[in-house]
């Protein structure tokens, strides 16, 4: 069903739109001392998203397919960059690493938005008949 | 919408970057200022960052910079014999501020250019943002 192919995209935007957030947060501290610089793998993710591994968060036993407990959060995904050059305030943010990285994300949220258009598109275009 | 945060990220770290360039501008100002007092003699001023988590972000692991506050620097004051100078003291001599020009340099070239890079981070986010809301158009 092409509604599947949909959300399959839709998940990868999440995801995207949560590593851009991780990304501008490393750039945006770039010059404060001690401040670990942290990414995420992207295809694990998406794969745990996909698994339906990543469950909302139940606060109260009568959440729908939740229940009590914490759901495991993006933050454990994250993992901590290696810095290729030690810094001597303890920071690990490399700029350029980062920017090429931002970058990179922000094209691959641009192409998922392209397919999911497309996705849309055709639907649009199966409804209408073909007008 | 977790794309919206971005602004917010970005925008305490501009925030941080404005204010390490006013010190420095106030620093290279006053570089080279004489004083026969060594306790009235400008020392050179630092801004201190720290990240911080908003609370709602706690868990997303995504944090903000905040400034500390403003520390003034302890590097020892250069002493020069004057006698001429209407500052100096009973010894003729004056005291000159602690301003390292050259590390003032440094500092203004890194704090405008991680300014500009939280900008570019703004509009790629601006840009991915406006074409979301534009899609199935």
């Amino acid at each position: 069903m092409e509604l599947n192919v949909l959300s399959q995209h839709e998940q990868a935007l999440k995801l995207r739109a949560l590593r851009n957030e991780v990304l501008s947060s490393n750039i945006a501290n770039a010059d404060t001392p001690g401040y670990k610089a942290r990414d995420m793998d992207f295809s694990t993710a998406l794969k745990h998203v996909q698994d339906g591994s990543l469950r909302l968060m139940g606060t109260n036993d009568m959440h729908l397919g939740a229940g009590r407990g914490a759901a495991p959060t993006t933050a454990e995904q994250l993992k901590y960059r290696v810095p290729t050059q030690p810094t001597l305030d303890g920071n690990t943010v490399e700029t350029d690493v980062e920017q090429a990285a931002f970058a990179e994300n922000a094209l691959m949220y641009r192409a998922s938005l392209a397919f999911l258009d497309g996705q849309i598109r055709s639907i649009r275009y199966a409804l209408k008949g073909g007008d | 919408m977790s794309l919206f945060k971005v602004f917010d990220t970005a925008g305490t770290a501009m925030n941080a970057q404005s204010v390490r360039m006013n010190v420095t501008s106030s620093n290279l100002a006053n570089a080279g200022s004489v004083s026969g007092d060594p306790d009235k003699v400008y020392r050179s001023k630092q801004p201190v960052f720290s990240s911080f988590q908003e609370s709602l972000n706690s868990q997303s692991g995504i944090s903000g910079v905040r400034l500390d506050g403003i520390i003034e620097s302890s590097a020892a004051l250069s002493l020069r014999h004057q006698p001429d100078h209407p500052e100096a003291d009973e010894n003729g001599n004056v005291y000159v501020s602690n301003v390292n020009a050259v590390e003032e340099m440094v500092n203004m070239i890194s704090a405008s250019r991680s300014y500009k890079n939280n900008v570019e981070i703004i509009n790629t986010t601006k840009d991915l943002l406006l074409q979301t809301l534009s899609l199935g158009r």
